[in-house]
């Protein structure tokens, strides 16, 4: 029979974990539809509720977008877990002889992944539907940090939110909170790139976000395998 | 001669509850151990502590001499496990379910050893169609083509029965047969006391937290398998 090596890299089995995830998703399609439908309904009805002139329209840009980002990240966060719990496959996992840090880290990048995908189909969309060009360097870079810090807490609390029944319901209720450090540097950096503020006045919020980012996939990188300890 | 699994005063507790009670367990290389006993018995957690998926409250436990939860990587290539629960992905299909355990188990080259799994359980002529189309049965043979992918020497396996029908049940005996005779130890759990009569070389009955009763295959008939039961849930019955 093929060899086994003695040890299964963290590298391997995070690329295996996310191979699986993307898969999966190219076949189903059930988490991307999801999250996609539900950003759009958000933008809609957003774009619908505040009926605002163009000037005001530019001033609440990023807080909506950010609000769209979250909230469709939050379904994809739970069900990216369930599906793992749902079937057992968890189980199947954590079975194997690897490094459980490398199920944090290829469940995360799927997820980003995932949320990277809404968010592209989303900006252009909304740059149509409130006249807003959102295509700037800088706010894309915003984008990227803050989904990233996100997607870190997001998939380590989701991990512990579906052993609970009430996973649906305490995913938001733990993940709000925690995330709110970078919902708010996100949305002032945001909200700097598209009122044109000059980048030193922006760059406190980037650093912010960075520092979330590390500082989170460090703790993830660390708890993790209690997390899933039963 | 190293047990392949070793267990003494083995305790799980949930909070108050206390579900194993001072457990003492070995097996012998090779040797098919059916586990038995009533529902809420521990035969679950028992196994779910063997696979390392559970930490002990206190006892012992060593899987080919290797301690849990100390060298738990170490231990879990060298076990493979069935539940109830096939652990496989829908959205996949069995040979990339299968590709990607064996990227989980470090298997260089893996195609052949799958290519050998999946004729083993039957499945080599479905092996590219996804597995949320497989019956029950079929789910449940490949998830021990999963199981045994990385040819551990333990086999653990958690009412591999659960939900099959008559055909199914009859094709996984088959399986068991061929992967028992390949010289694995090999831990059963079931409540179908005709099934693990033909398959079992031990029947350990496991009751209220610890084993109540334990007889060789050639120290009872399979008619007197029932009797042998009852008499072990009846003794420790509360």
């Amino acid at each position: 029979m093929s060899s086994l090596s003695p040890v299964t890299s963290l590298w391997q089995a995070t690329r295996a974990i996310v191979w699986k995830d993307l898969t999966a998703e190219r076949r189903s399609r059930e988490l991307l539809s999801a999250m996609l439908v539900f950003a759009l309904l958000v933008i809609l009805s957003f774009n619908f509720a505040l009926d605002l002139d163009p000037k005001t329209r530019g001033s609440v840009a990023s807080g909506v977008l950010w609000v769209t980002f979250i909230f469709a990240g939050t379904l994809g966060l739970n069900r990216s877990m369930a599906t793992e719990k749902d079937r057992g496959c968890l189980d199947g996992l954590l079975l194997a002889p690897i490094d459980r840090s490398a199920i944090y880290f290829g469940k995360a990048i799927a997820n980003l992944a995932f949320m990277l995908i809404v968010e592209a189909i989303v900006f252009p969309l909304y740059s149509v539907l409130y006249n807003v060009n959102l295509f700037l360097p800088g706010l894309l870079l915003t984008v990227i940090l803050g989904s990233v810090g996100y997607v870190a807490v997001g998939t380590l609390l989701s991990s512990m939110a579906v052993q609970a029944r009430t996973r649906d319901m305490l995913l938001p209720i733990l993940l709000f909170p925690v995330a709110l450090p970078v919902l708010i540097a996100a949305v002032k950096a945001s909200a700097g790139y598209l009122s044109g503020l000059p980048l030193e006045e922006i760059t406190p919020w980037l650093n912010l976000l960075g520092v979330y980012d590390v500082i989170f996939i460090a703790v993830a990188f660390m708890v993790f395998d209690f997390v899933v300890e039963e | 001669m190293t047990a392949a699994i070793a267990v003494s005063r083995l305790t799980k507790r949930f909070g108050l509850k206390t579900v194993l009670r001072g457990l003492d367990f070995t097996a012998a290389q090779g040797e098919f151990v059916a586990l038995l006993g009533p529902n809420g018995a521990g035969k679950t957690t028992f196994l779910r502590i063997l696979a390392s998926l559970s930490r002990p409250t206190a006892g012992e436990v060593r899987i080919g001499g290797a301690p849990l939860p100390q060298e738990a990587a170490a231990v879990r290539r060298r076990l493979g496990v069935v539940s109830h629960q096939p652990l496989l992905y829908g959205d996949l299909t069995a040979e990339e379910n299968l590709r990607f355990f064996a990227r989980l188990y470090g298997l260089s080259a893996p195609e052949p050893r799958i290519a050998e799994v999946l004729e083993l359980v039957g499945l080599a002529r479905r092996r590219h169609d996804l597995v949320r189309t497989y019956s029950r049965g079929m789910q449940q043979r490949l998830a021990i083509a999963r199981a045994i992918l990385h040819d551990p020497e333990v086999l653990l396996l958690d009412e591999p029965y659960t939900g099959l029908d008559q055909d199914a049940s009859a094709m996984l005996d088959a399986v068991l047969h061929e992967v028992a005779a390949q010289g694995r130890t090999v831990v059963m759990t079931s409540h179908d006391l005709s099934r693990v009569a033909a398959l079992a070389s031990r029947f350990d009955v496991l009751a209220r937290g610890r084993i109540a009763a334990s007889a060789s295959r050639e120290a009872i008939a399979d008619a007197q398998l029932l009797d042998f039961y009852r008499a072990a849930i009846a003794e420790e019955a509360p």
